[in-house]
Formats: C-alpha cells, sequence, structure tokens
C-alpha cells in the first residue's frame, strides 16, 4: 500500500541522517558522563583547604575544635586588635574571634574576619563544629554523656508504605523519581517529534514538492505516512537508549564504584553514607525490584505513542497552514505547545499528590494526560481511571487527526495569503 | 477520446475560477490550453489530475467517470511551481515517486535507469537535488513526470524559465511521446510553441471557455484577408479593391475587400506588366488572435463577491 511506502521513505531519511546518529549514541553517553562528572565533583569537592587562626578568650575550644579536611585551626595568642594588624594574611584565610561568653545564652554571636570571603561552606562547617562543641558541653553540664547523646539523636522511624488493599509495599520518593522522568521525557520527545514533523511538512509546502505527491496519493496518505514514519523514529531512537544505559548498568556502574575504590578517603565516606543508610538502602532495592517494570513500559510505550500522535497531527495541520515566513508560524504553534507544557506544569504538582482532583482531571484530559497519567502511574491508578483515560486518548487522537486531514489537504496547496482561522474553520465542515 | 470534460465549474469565494467549461482531447493528441494570467488554466489542470474536487461538472476519462485513485497510474503531471526534496539523491527520488504512482520498485528503478540514459542524466544519480542546476532539475522533473507511461501528460506551464536549448529538448520529447500515443495537455502563454506543436487548443479567459479549435481552423477563423505581394516594380498602379497597410520597397502588404479575388489582384499587376516575385496570405499569428480577444477585458482579474 501506498501509505507504507511513504512512511518507509521517512523513516529512512530521518535515521540514515548523521545528526540522528550522533545525537541518539551520544547523548546517553553525555548524561552518564554528567553524572560520573557530578559524582566526582560531589565526593572529591575543592582540595582548598582554608587556614584559620583563632583567637579564643572563652578558653573553651583549643583542645576540641578539630582540623577538617577543608577547615585547619590554628589559635593565637593576643589582643583581637594587635592581631587583626599584624595576622600573616599570606598564611591565613580568616581570624575566628571567640569572646567569652555564656554556655547557656540562647544566641552567641562570634565573629570572623576574613581577607576573602571563605564561602559557605567553610562558614557552615565551623559553625557546625562550634554548636556541637558548645551543644556536648551543655549536654555534660546536665549529666549526659557522648554515648547517651547518640542515641537519643539517630533518626529512628522509618515510615514503609504499603496499600491498604493488598499490602504491597512502595516508596512515595522513588515513584516520585520514576513518574518525574517519564514524563519529563514523555515531554520532551512529544514536543522534539511534533516539530520534526511540522517542519517537513512546511519543507514540503515551500518547496512545491507537495503538489506533486499530491498528484499521486490522498493528501491523508501524506500526513498519515510522516506521522507513523517519524513515529517509528523515536521508538528506534527510545530503544537504543534503553540497550545502552541498560549496558551501562550491568558493565560501568561495577567499573565506576571498582575506581572510587582506589581512594580510601573516597570509600570512607561512601562506606560512612552507606553504614547509616543500610537498612533504607536494602528497602530501596527491594522496592525496585518489586516494581512493575513491564506495566510501567508497556503504559509509557501507550502514552508516548498517544500522545505522540495526538500532537503530531495538530503539528502537521499546523505546518500546512504556514507560508514561507517562519515568524508566522511560531504565532501557530503556540496554541500547539501551550497544553503540553501545561501538561509538565500539572504533572509537577500531581506527582506530589497523585490523587487530588487535578491529578485526576489532568491525567484524564487527552490534551494532558500522557505526561500527566504516566507521573501517576508508579504510585498506582485505580483501573477505571487508567481505562477511561486510555479510551479518551484514543478519541483523542482520533478526532486530532480527522481535523488535521481536513486542515492539511488544503493547506498544504494554498501559497500565498495568509490563512485565516475562519477560513481554517470552514474547510473543518466543508466536505 | 481520452478527456471529456463537461460543463466543469469551481467557484472560489473571490472569483468563479472555471465558469462552465467544456472540451474533449483526442487521443494521442497534442492539446494547447490557452489563456492570460489568472484565467483558470492551472485550477482546470488540478481538477483533472485530481488534486481539486470540482463544485460541478463531470470528467470523463477514457470513456469512464474519472477517478483519481483508479486513473493515478495513467496520468503524469508537472505543476507550474516545481519542487522536489532538496537533500535526497536523485536516484531515490525518482523511484520513490515512481513507487507513488503504481510501478513496483524494480520497475521503477530500470525504467528510472532508462529514462536518465536517454537524456544523460546517469552522472547525477547519487547527487542530491539541491546540487544540480536550474536546468538540469528541470530535467529530472521531466523524468519523474514520465517514468511511469502515463497515458495522459499533464504539464502546466512546462517552458517557463527554460532556456532556449532546453526548451527544444522538451519539445521534441513531448513530440516523441505523443508519436508513440501519449496525449499530451499543457498549459501555457508562450504562443510561439502552441503554433508550433499543438494540434488543437482552447482559449480560456476569465474562467470562460472562448476559442476551441485546431490551430489552422482558429487561423483560418480569425484571418483578416491581408497578403503579401512582393513585386520587381513597385512604383506601379495600385487596383481598387485593395487597401495597402505597408509598403516595404517592393513589398506591398495589403488587405483585400470583401468580394474580391486574389486572383483580380495578380491578376491587374500582370497585365501592367509586372512581375510577381512572391505573394502570399498572412495569417495571422496566435498571439495576435490571442491579444485580441483577451483585450478589452482587464490584465488582471479582479476580486469580486460570487
Amino acid at each position: 500500500m501506498k501509505t507504507f511506502i511513504i512512511i518507509k521513505r521517512e523513516y529512512l531519511t530521518r535515521v540514515k541522517k548523521k545528526s540522528f546518529i550522533i545525537l541518539t549514541l551520544l547523548i546517553p553517553f553525555l548524561f552518564i558522563g554528567m553524572g560520573a562528572l557530578m559524582g566526582v565533583i560531589a565526593v572529591k569537592g575543592s582540595s582548598d583547604v582554608k587556614k584559620i587562626a583563632v583567637l579564643d578568650e572563652s578558653n573553651m575550644f583549643p583542645t576540641r575544635l578539630k582540623d577538617q579536611k577543608k577547615v585547619n585551626f590554628a589559635f593565637q595568642q593576643g589582643s583581637l586588635d594587635s592581631l587583626k594588624q599584624h595576622l600573616d594574611k599570606d598564611k591565613y584565610d580568616a581570624l575566628l574571634y571567640v569572646p567569652s561568653f555564656d554556655k547557656n545564652a540562647k544566641h552567641v554571636n562570634f565573629q570572623l574576619f576574613y581577607n576573602e570571603q571563605i564561602g559557605m561552606e567553610t562558614e557552615n562547617d565551623i559553625t557546625d563544629q562550634l554548636n556541637e562543641i558548645i551543644t556536648s558541653e551543655r549536654m555534660k553540664e546536665a549529666g549526659i554523656n557522648n554515648d547517651q547523646l547518640k542515641i537519643i539523636q539517630t533518626e529512628s522511624v522509618n515510615l514503609s508504605t504499603k496499600s491498604w488493599k493488598d499490602g504491597t509495599e512502595s516508596s512515595n520518593k522513588i515513584s516520585f523519581v520514576i513518574g518525574y522522568a517519564c514524563g519529563l521525557i514523555l515531554y520532551m520527545f512529544m514536543l522534539f517529534y511534533g516539530m520534526s514533523v511540522m517542519r517537513s511538512v512546511m519543507e514540503e509546502k515551500t518547496n512545491r514538492i507537495a503538489e506533486i505527491i499530491v498528484s499521486s496519493v490522498k493528501p491523508f496518505q501524506l500526513m498519515l505516512g510522516k506521522i507513523v514514519g517519524v513515529a517509528l523514529v523515536g521508538l528506534t531512537q527510545v530503544l537504543i537508549w534503553i540497550v545502552l544505559i541498560g549496558i551501562f548498568v550491568i558493565i560501568g556502574v561495577p567499573m565506576m564504584t571498582a575506581g572510587m575504590a582506589i581512594d580510601p578517603a573516597t570509600m570512607n565516606d561512601v562506606a560512612a553514607a552507606q553504614a547509616s543508610d543500610a537498612s533504607s538502602f536494602a528497602a530501596v532495592t527491594a522496592i525496585l525490584k518489586s516494581t512493575n517494570w513491564v506495566m510501567i513500559v508497556m503504559w509509557f510505550l501507550f502514552y508516548f505513542l498517544g500522545g505522540y500522535f495526538l500532537y503530531a497531527a495538530l503539528f502537521a495541520a499546523v505546518g500546512s497552514l504556514v507560508n514561507e515566513d517562519a515568524q508566522e508560524s511560531n504565532q501557530y504553534t503556540l496554541p500547539i505547545t501551550i497544553p503540553i507544557i501545561l501538561g509538565f506544569v500539572i504533572m509537577s504538582s500531581a506527582i506530589k499528590d497523585p490523587n487530588s482532583g487535578l491529578a485526576i482531571f489532568g491525567s484524564l484530559f487527552p490534551l494532558t494526560s500522557p505526561i500527566v497519567m504516566m507521573a501517576r502511574i508508579p504510585f498506582g491508578v485505580p483501573a477505571w481511571q487508567l481505562i477511561l483515560s486510555a479510551l479518551l486518548l484514543v478519541l483523542g487522537f482520533l478526532g486530532t487527526s480527522w481535523m488535521a486531514g481536513k486542515i492539511y489537504r488544503t493547506g498544504i496547496l494554498m501559497y500565498g495569503k495568509k490563512i485565516s482561522l475562519k477560513e481554517v474553520g470552514k474547510w473543518l465542515i466543508r466536505k | 477520446m481520452l478527456l471529456s470534460i463537461k460543463n466543469l465549474k469551481k467557484y472560489y469565494a473571490t472569483q468563479k475560477a472555471v465558469d462552465d467549461i467544456s472540451f474533449d482531447i483526442p487521443q494521442g493528441s497534442i492539446f494547447g490550453l490557452l489563456g492570460p494570467n489568472g484565467a483558470g488554466k492551472s485550477t482546470l489542470l488540478r481538477m483533472i489530475t485530481g488534486i481539486f474536487y470540482q463544485d460541478s461538472g463531470d470528467i470523463l476519462f477514457n470513456g469512464e467517470k474519472f477517478d483519481a485513485a483508479k486513473h493515478v497510474a495513467e496520468i503524469g503531471y508537472m505543476p507550474e511551481e516545481r519542487g522536489l526534496y532538496k537533500k535526497m539523491k536523485i536516484g531515490e527520488q525518482a523511484i520513490y515517486l515512481a513507487q507513488l504512482r503504481g510501478l513496483s520498485r524494480a520497475e521503477a528503478e530500470s525504467r528510472c535507469r532508462e529514462w536518465f540514459q536517454r537524456l544523460d542524466m546517469t552522472t547525477w544519480i547519487d547527487k542530491k537535488v539541491e546540487d544540480l542546476s536550474k536546468g538540469m532539475s528541470q530535467k529530472l522533473q521531466f523524468v519523474i513526470t514520465v517514468t511511469h507511461k502515463p497515458k495522459l501528460l499533464i504539464l502546466d506551464e512546462p517552458f517557463s524559465g527554460l532556456d532556449p536549448v532546453n526548451a527544444n529538448v522538451l519539445k521534441d520529447e513531448i513530440f516523441r511521446l505523443a508519436q508513440e500515443g501519449t496525449t499530451v495537455i499543457f498549459s501555457t502563454h508562450r504562443m510561439e510553441q502552441v503554433e508550433e506543436i499543438c494540434d488543437k487548443i482552447v482559449l480560456v479567459n476569465l474562467g470562460k471557455k472562448v476559442l476551441d479549435g485546431s490551430v489552422k481552423q482558429i487561423k483560418q477563423d480569425y484571418k483578416e484577408n491581408v497578403f503579401s505581394l512582393t513585386l520587381d516594380n513597385p512604383d506601379a498602379v495600385l487596383p481598387t479593391n485593395i487597401q495597402l497597410l505597408k509598403k516595404e520597397q517592393n513589398k506591398l502588404t495589403f488587405h483585400l475587400n470583401e468580394d474580391t479575388n486574389a486572383n483580380q489582384v495578380l491578376q491587374h499587376f500582370i497585365t501592367q506588366g509586372n512581375s510577381i516575385l512572391s505573394f502570399e496570405e498572412i495569417l495571422p499569428t496566435l498571439n495576435d488572435i490571442f491579444i485580441k480577444i483577451v483585450q478589452g477585458t482587464s490584465n488582471a482579474r479582479a476580486f469580486t463577491t460570487v
């Protein structure tokens, strides 16, 4: 059938393009690279060690204020004024002045005189340490020792969320991440591929090849062939990414953790962090394993295709109305991108309260449902809502395709004059 | 009759683009559709190719009602504004478009190869359309139009933008195809070409048909009895039954009165003792006829409410 010939051509021309191959292979590596880079920065941080001179008139801190990885303390003697004048500015980054103070006072103000700003991180480091010391002093005077303090301070409560009906455990936080990621990906894809369709339609109109094709096939076949072809390109890209990310997870992660083990300091940090989260880490893995990935992937594909088809039809219709002027196209594209963005906005709120009225509305309304419903699915959605949403989406894309067909077939041959929306309305009514 | 148009109408909101036009085109003929800009030619042709639907009237193709889907493989169409996918390779593009006309992939490949060879285009097969010069892309456009051996070839202003050499190549191809049985319609306002090639013409103006007939017939219909006579001795006494229009050295151009026979004029000069060097009837050119008919109507089509 001729539509297949068109689909084949639309698919092959795009997939063979250098830009497609490069982009598809590059983006996962880019993400991985960025992620690795962020990880390294977080762990190593800046190697700058700040040297702080301390004048302690309360005499509480000399033995207790300890050198940290990034902050070194050196205690001085003398008066504040003479230190301010004579302190070797090359040797020290700042001067910490601790006057004598009342341990039990509610607010104590110390002062830090700096050469250059020492930065928020160091500031917090210092403040935290000072606070810790004062707190433990107060504890000592109240009769509590350090070990008792540790027990008091352990965060021991972990809320484990389970479904009322069947007791399966899930985590709001994990669902949040999955939901958000899916919603974001859908948003980007619908926008990106929808615009690809639009640009292709515009090209065919402005360089007049549309007329030649339309003398051989019905305009609707050309439009449909193009939309389906681009959909296949999108699917190909997603599949390649899934495969690449899968390979990375299986091979790459062990490599990365092996690399981190070489640096003992890093290992200690990681080990320390892991030790405290040991129990929650196990819980997280358990929840990840029990998440119904099959269901999520299937719904992802459904909403990807459904949402794409709905919007691609609209983009095709808009592309057929535009004349040579590229500026004009923005005015036509805006009404279509607004619901997509709206969907994203609703999703961001729905993800915090997946069963609110707004979330339910957003996941049923066909223009926003792909993004919103997809984000809700990891949290569990009542079956009737899923079915209703799916049905409405199908009706939605059938409707937009029908509408787009009527607009497209007249629009692509209409050159020269600017097409008003009123005229477009007439085309919809005409046979 | 390969193609019959009966009472075709297409009205737009601002003008009657095609207003009750009928004509027939016999198989194997070369048919010219003439008219000034805005006359309705392109709209008419698009209805014949199935791109537009008529508001009323019938189109008969080979005796049966025209059905765009059914007859698509038998019609070839080259629109006035020519366009192709810029970034697609030529060979691929020709095959793709031939497939859309109904050829199988294998057939499309072999036919395209044939035509490329015939028109010296084999070295371009892997080039992209954007790398071609204008003349080359026009050749390509033509090949794409005829690859699938259509019975009816519809060309909208095929000569526009062609240099004389390429215009000639195109003319020869049209002749050759007509000889092989293809029926050709082309719209134009280049009258010289029409006189050279067309068997039959139809002239439209403001959406209506104004002339219909063979080129010979129309010239006869519009002749004004003008003759040109070259004499040995130009300073001769002229007969009374002529009106002298022009005199260049010894060539006289004159209008012959009604009821007068050309023989009488020749006789007059022969009796004088003058020698006749040449004598011929000057038929009006289609250009003249065209202008005469279309003059009086405004040059551009006005917008009216329909």
